[in-house]
């Protein structure tokens, strides 16, 4: 029997009253694929989030889990995905062992066998001589891995993360995909605003306002977009653009006050720059695309710097 | 599913004990209030001829199991910000679960503590014997029940924890006012009386009084009384069971 794709979604919709969070969202996660969805505040990513962990009813479309619908089968889904929440879903009054075993008993699981999963995920998180600690107690990053090792537990065949890697050190997030991609045909899927992380997904969605911008690996994306991009930082952006264009024929743009020229010759303008208006240059910088440039490609506006997500949603909630 | 209930029940208990000020505030604020409020109306207040203190002591364990279950329940607040209840709801949990053993567990932490305030009894004058004690641990077990399913059903929908304090202060406090745990409700303004016939707490109260202290004047007959308390949990418990399954678009935080 042929596996069903991790998952297949088509035509989602979804809105909170009259503001649309998502706009007809279609796309496919492999089996065993780490799938990213890499989007600014507000691009739908944390509403499409909420749809695939089963926390909100479905408005528009279609969602295919595991083979299973979500619309008629969420508790089937349920039984066989792991969500790991950007607010941590784990209970810091009770030790890191209690946390596993009450986990574990929600999935039905008991005795022996809880134990010696436990007891597994435990060691592979570099968590057993914290096994007795109040998970309270616990760095950021420690707590991450024992809500992995939680979610992990019920042997899920999808994960879901949720800008799982907020919060975490370089290390830590590196910890957090080693346990990750040591899971023999785990698929995941992982929502983040960081590009740097998007950029690691095996196959990424960009999304903005709801709706896709780019869909693909990052390496093809990126290479879409062709050519090598020149950055040059100055007092006055405008005046320096202007003053290129006339002078060099060079076109570009300003974004975010910065000069900004992007194409197949662009350093050849390298040494022009450095002549001509030296003075004026804060900063030069000459690089392959990077998923921001495809973000900047497909919107027409820059992706905004990585700040962290608005605290998750303490005492909000959204009616639906 | 059991070993779900299970489990919520047993983390309810051990987040409890492991809570020092809880389990010592718990434990105490019944004893004081009954100290003070007994001290204070010893010797001017004798509804139906009893002592203050014997007559009031009744009233406590009421008192008890409705403040626990407002403790207990009002952490379904936290646990849905601090993200623990988002981490249950996407198990694969069936949501009536999420309801029994969040009640049981506080109706469990309810009955503890009212048999740990009846040791208490002779103290007041209240005679305990094998029977009135059976009889007295049935009802306030049904009535834990009854209180934390309500407390849980508010919980469940509400956002913040003041706004619960609010509710409390509004709706819970004055229930066990007029349930006849603190004064006699029998003489009361005739708009307060009618309330007493419909507030549940009403057959709470007097089902402990029957429990404990057999016929007192102006209490509903005991099976009157039982039947009051029964069904407040059985309807609390419902409510609580069909809070939890409705509204799921609610739940993403």
């Amino acid at each position: 029997m042929s596996e069903a794709p991790a998952i297949v979604a088509s035509g989602l919709e979804f809105a909170y009253g009259d503001r649309r969070a998502l706009r007809g969202v279609s796309f496919e996660v492999p089996r065993g694929a780490v799938f990213g969805c890499l989007g600014p505040n507000g691009s739908g990513k944390s509403t499409l989030f909420k749809l695939l962990s089963t926390l909100v009813p479905l408005q528009g479309g279609r969602v295919s889990m595991l083979g299973h619908d979500l619309a008629t089968a969420a508790a089937a889904i349920r039984a066989r995905i792991g969500v790991v929440f950007q607010s941590p879903a784990v209970d810091r009054k009770l030790t890191v062992r209690e946390n596993l075993r009450y986990a574990g008993m929600l999935l039905g699981l008991s005795g022996r066998e809880l134990g010696a999963r436990s007891d597994a995920l435990l060691a592979a998180g570099n968590l057993a001589d914290r096994a007795g600690d109040l998970v309270g107690e616990l760095s950021g990053g420690l707590r991450r891995r024992v809500e992995l090792a939680k979610c992990l537990l019920g042997r899920p065949e999808l994960v879901l993360l949720d800008e799982a890697s907020t919060g975490l050190d370089p290390a830590a997030r590196r910890d957090m995909w080693a346990v990750l991609r040591a899971q023999p045909r785990l698929s995941v899927l992982f929502t983040t605003h960081l590009m740097d992380e998007a950029a690691e997904a095996d196959q990424l969605l960009l999304l903005d306002q709801g709706a896709i911008v780019a869909a693909g690996r990052p390496a093809d994306l990126m290479r879409e977009v062709g050519g090598q991009v020149l950055e040059v930082e100055t007092a006055d952006a405008p005046a320096l653009l202007r003053d290129l264009e006339q002078q060099c024929g060079a076109r570009g743009e300003v974004v975010d006050g910065v000069v900004r020229l992007a194409g197949e010759r662009v350093h050849e303008l390298v040494p022009v720059v450095v002549e001509r208006f030296g003075a004026r240059v804060q900063r030069l910088q000459l690089a392959h695309p990077s998923l921001q440039d495809v973000f900047l490609r497909r919107t027409g506006r820059r992706f905004p710097a990585a700040e962290p997500e608005p605290a998750p949603a303490k005492g909000r909630r959204r009616r639906a | 599913m059991s070993k779900a209930v299970l489990a919520l029940w047993h983390r309810e208990i051990v987040r409890f004990l492991r809570d020092r000020p809880r389990v010592t505030g718990s434990l105490l604020q019944p004893v004081v209030f009954w100290l003070l409020f007994s001290g204070a109306l010893h010797g001017s207040f004798k509804p139906g001829g009893m002592d203050y203190g014997e007559y009031f002591f009744v009233g406590t364990l009421a008192m008890i199991t409705l403040f626990t279950a407002i403790f207990a329940t009002i952490t379904v607040i936290e646990d849905r910000k601090e993200g623990f209840l988002q981490g249950v709801l996407v198990s694969p949990v069936p949501r009536a679960a999420i309801a029994l053993g969040k009640i049981l567990g506080g109706a469990s932490l309810g009955l503890g503590l009212a048999v740990v305030f009846l040791l208490l009894a002779p103290l007041a004058g209240v005679a305990l014997s094998f029977d009135r004690v059976v009889a007295g641990l049935g009802v306030l077990a049904l009535l834990a029940v009854a209180v934390t399913g309500l407390g849980f059903a508010l919980a469940w929908v509400m956002d913040s924890t003041a706004g619960y304090h609010g509710i409390m202060m509004l709706f819970l406090m004055p229930m066990l006012l007029l349930s006849g745990a603190f004064f006699p409700m029998e003489s009361a303004h005739p708009l307060l009386a009618w309330v007493r016939h419909v507030n549940p707490m009403t057959y709470g109260v007097g089902a402990l009084r029957h429990a404990f202290q057999g016929e007192v004047a102006g209490v509903p007959s005991f099976a009157v009384c039982l039947a009051g308390t029964l069904l407040f949990a059985v309807a609390t418990f419902a409510l609580g069971t069909f809070v939890v399954t409705r509204r799921s678009a609610r739940d993403a935080v």
